[in-house]
């Protein structure tokens, strides 16, 4: 490690002699060849935000559908396709890029680095992205229809796609490469390239759950490439990995998915973990309380994901004794996913707390994250879970985990680094209204939702029994009042790039001696930390 | 600003005027009319205090900080970053109420997975998209598809409201018939793609998987018609495989099954 920094340090020193600190080049070959981690930082977040308001579109065609009883709008068969695609962009397009592209632009900026360690992977890696993600847009207009067997693909029924199905798998291969490649670059940014005096347990916890997440996405995404790659060999290639008339089992499937499908949900999750935890200290004027026991639950929660996937699928009929292990596994993770949580209501006790928009998302991250934990703890449960698997309270459940959970995080994040990135400061009052109108929308979307699941509604239907008519209804009204309100996030960015009030280095009066990011001019320059900083022993986490 | 609250009231409006026709504002599980379903129901009221308690201490706590410990107060931050005793505190008391939760669900799960001394045994086929129910001991059988009324309203844009219709899409031409207060096994399986048999009364549902038999039992002890859904997304018209259960006195069903056998 340290014959690392030495070096770096010595590179450092003899760019400065070089005397041409080369700015971006011009132009489009700018956002093509680049290998800056800030561009590439920017490039996979305007990504994310334009995968987030496609997916979202998706999402109000569903809700526009479920709006009344009866069939208004769309086929089955193209409703079908609508909560796949949703799904697939969604995680695959929107939360995952958009926590890589905050690791891009801050990981470097937090521990000192220059750059990332592998800048040119991180341009290919991008870039396989934009190529995964036009072939799925492309499969929709596929003979056949879209995908529409779920965002899980579950064999038999996604062996019915019709010519959509080698793209969307095809889709998911160059994306599960592009993760793991952007796992490999950060494992190894923050690994070797720590300014001098940040140890492990001195980094950023943002940095923290970032290392963790590229494990897990190292860990799983190669299953996952696994799984559909058997689906495509049973499709045109004959074999029956999974179809019972040659010696197969779709349950099999079944087990791979969520053997990648439970961490996959942790690899949403963490890096918002991390988010929060730099935001609650600096809106609170306090330091981030029980730091090692916050990293280690971290860990522990990523070592669970591992052995608590067949919760997904109480109902495939599993020895008793198994579905007694997964049901007790997984009430385990309530213990430091509970830690995470008390820890962040503590680090607010006795605080100084100020309630700019970053703070806002993250407080509304603290409640509803939290009412989300809750049902997944009523999930975790076999007996009770017969009665909820598959319907409207499972919806409510992960959209409660993944909306005002992971995507609150996220836009926490861009509130909280905007400035940092443009060099101006926002419209505060702008973001206060974009803050409460998701806050309530998002609410009288989802919350229904668990109303509609225990009265009996089934998930993935596109008419229901006019029995469920009325929280519906009010779903919908709050889908559309939350999709429309994301037009106001895009504006204000919009005008914040463009153009507002100079933001000082500090950015927030709390964030003073929070973390390196802070220490850098506003924007940060083209190329930072050409020399590393020193740190001092645990000064900078937050 | 204006504009947003203009919807909104609108919605309500809207809500208000559809409230009376649909009138089911349903927000919690149905009780059901097995033994099963009524331990399941226990356990999820159960389960649902235990996190409303643990909620409004903890949201007590946040909302407190948040009010009391205001910058714009005045409020001095205090020094302190970590303490153990509170760490370990909160570790360990969580724990205990898991250890809680978990006893009474063991128990009745061991108790769902015991179809032991069973009457009679149904076998369940899914087909994209309807049912087949066969009697096993007693060699009838026959197919259970959606209401020829309820398919044609459920066309795209059929002209037909809904709302007109009794127990719109969960309603079938031949519905499953079983003694009450009788031990029913019920056989699951599948001949094209995975599907969910689920009736939310008897508290259960289980997925009908091709090539696999799974099984499932209840006892309804209350005569009547239940009414669930194909669970298990299955293609294009998942939503319309209702599945629907009458069950009637034993006298009844002897009746009705032996009837059913001449017309075999």
């Amino acid at each position: 490690m340290s014959a690392t920094t030495d070096t770096l340090a010595h590179a450092g020193h003899a760019h400065r002699h070089d005397d041409h600190h080369h700015g971006p080049e011009k132009g489009i070959r700018r956002w093509l060849t680049t290998t800056n981690h800030k561009d590439i930082g920017t490039m996979y977040l305007v990504f994310s935000l334009i995968m987030f308001l496609i997916g979202g579109s998706m999402a109000l065609v569903v809700r526009a559908e479920l709006f009344v009883p009866g069939m208004q709008l769309v086929d089955p068969g193209f409703f079908n396709t609508m909560t796949t695609v949703h799904a697939l962009i969604m995680v695959f397009g929107a939360v995952m890029p958009a926590t890589v592209g905050l690791g891009n632009w801050m990981i470097p900026l937090q521990i000192g680095a220059p750059d990332m360690a592998l800048p040119r992977m991180n341009n290919f890696s991008f870039w396989l992205l934009v190529a995964a993600f036009s072939l799925l847009i492309l499969s929709l207009f596929m003979p056949g229809g879209g995908p529409a067997s779920g965002w899980t693909l579950y064999p038999p029924l996604v062996l019915q796609t019709g010519d959509a199905l080698p793209l969307a798998i095809f889709a998911i291969h160059l994306a599960g490469a592009s993760s793991i490649m952007g796992a490999i670059n950060i494992i190894v940014t923050i690994m070797n390239m720590r300014a001098p005096g940040m140890t492990l347990l001195a980094m950023p916890m943002f940095v923290w759950t970032w290392l963790i997440t590229a494990y897990l996405l190292i860990a799983v995404m190669p299953v996952f490439a696994g799984a559909v790659t058997m689906l495509l060999t049973d499709h045109f290639f004959g074999s029956t990995f999974f179809s019972a008339a040659g010696g197969g089992d779709p349950v099999l499937y079944q087990h791979i998915f969520w053997f990648f499908g439970h961490p996959e949900v942790y690899i949403m999750i963490l890096p918002a973990f991390g988010i929060v935890s730099e935001i609650i200290p600096t809106f609170a004027r306090k330091k981030l309380f029980g730091y090692d026991s916050m990293v280690y639950a971290t860990a522990s929660i990523a070592f669970l994901s591992f052995i608590v996937w067949a919760h997904h699928m109480f109902t495939v009929g599993m020895p008793l004794a198994g579905e007694m292990f997964f049901m007790l596994a997984t009430m385990l993770i309530a213990v430091p996913t509970g830690v995470k949580v008390f820890n962040w209501t503590a680090t607010m006790w006795k605080g100084s707390i100020s309630f700019e928009p970053p703070m806002l998302f993250a407080l509304a991250f603290l409640f509803l994250f939290t009412i989300g934990g809750f049902s997944g703890l009523m999930v975790a449960i076999v007996p009770v879970d017969f009665q909820y698997h598959d319907t409207y309270f499972i919806v409510a459940h992960f959209h409660y985990v993944l909306v005002p959970g992971a995507v609150f995080a996220i836009m926490g994040a861009v509130y909280y680094w905007l400035p940092k990135w443009t060099g101006h400061m926002y419209d505060m009052k702008l973001a206060r209204l974009h803050f409460w109108l998701s806050a309530i929308f998002v609410n009288v979307l989802f919350f229904p939702q668990h109303f509609l699941g225990l009265a009996g509604m089934p998930r993935r239907i596109p008419d229901y029994s006019t029995q469920f008519a009325d929280w519906n209804m009010v779903s919908s009204i709050g889908g559309f009042g939350f999709g429309l309100s994301q037009l106001l996030f895009v504006y204000l960015i919009w005008r914040c790039v463009r153009g507002g009030a100079p933001a000082s280095a500090v950015v927030w009066d709390g964030a003073r001696s929070h973390g390196l990011e802070w220490t850098v001019p506003s924007p940060a320059p083209y190329h930072t930390f050409d020399e590393p900083p020193t740190v001092h022993g645990g000064e900078m986490h937050s | 600003m204006k504009s947003p609250k203009r919807a909104l009231a609108g919605g309500v409006a809207l809500l208000l005027a559809g409230a009376p026709a649909y009138a089911a504002w349903d927000l919690n599980l149905r009780v059901g009319v097995t033994p099963l379903s009524r331990d399941i129901y226990g356990l999820h009221m159960l389960i649902l205090w235990v996190c409303v308690a643990i909620a409004v201490a903890v949201f007590a706590v946040m909302i407190y900080s948040v009010a009391t410990f205001r910058h714009s107060k005045g409020a001095a931050p205090a020094a302190f970053d970590h303490s153990t005793a509170a760490e370990v505190i909160w570790t360990i008391i969580p724990v205990l109420i898991l250890v809680f939760m978990a006893i009474p669900a063991a128990r009745t799960l061991v108790a769902i997975e015991d179809s032991s001394g069973s009457e009679l045994t149904v076998k369940v086929t899914g087909y994209q998209w309807k049912w087949q129910y066969e009697y096993v001991e007693h060699g009838v059988s026959f197919f259970s598809t959606l209401d020829r009324r309820h398919d044609v309203a459920r066309q795209l844009a059929s002209g037909v409201d809904p709302r007109t219709i009794d127990n719109y899409l969960l309603e079938v031409d031949n519905p499953l018939v079983v003694p009450q207060g009788v031990k029913i096994r019920v056989l699951i399986t599948a001949a094209d793609v995975i599907h969910a048999w689920w009736v939310p009364d008897f508290g259960m549902k289980k997925d009908a998987i091709p090539g696999f038999i799974n099984e499932l039992w209840f006892t309804a002890d209350k005569a009547g018609t239940y009414r669930g859904q194909c669970a298990e997304l299955c293609g294009r018209d998942h939503g319309f495989m209702p599945v629907v259960v009458e069950v009637v006195p034993r006298a009844e069903f002897d009746a009705w099954l032996a009837a059913r056998k001449t017309t075999e």
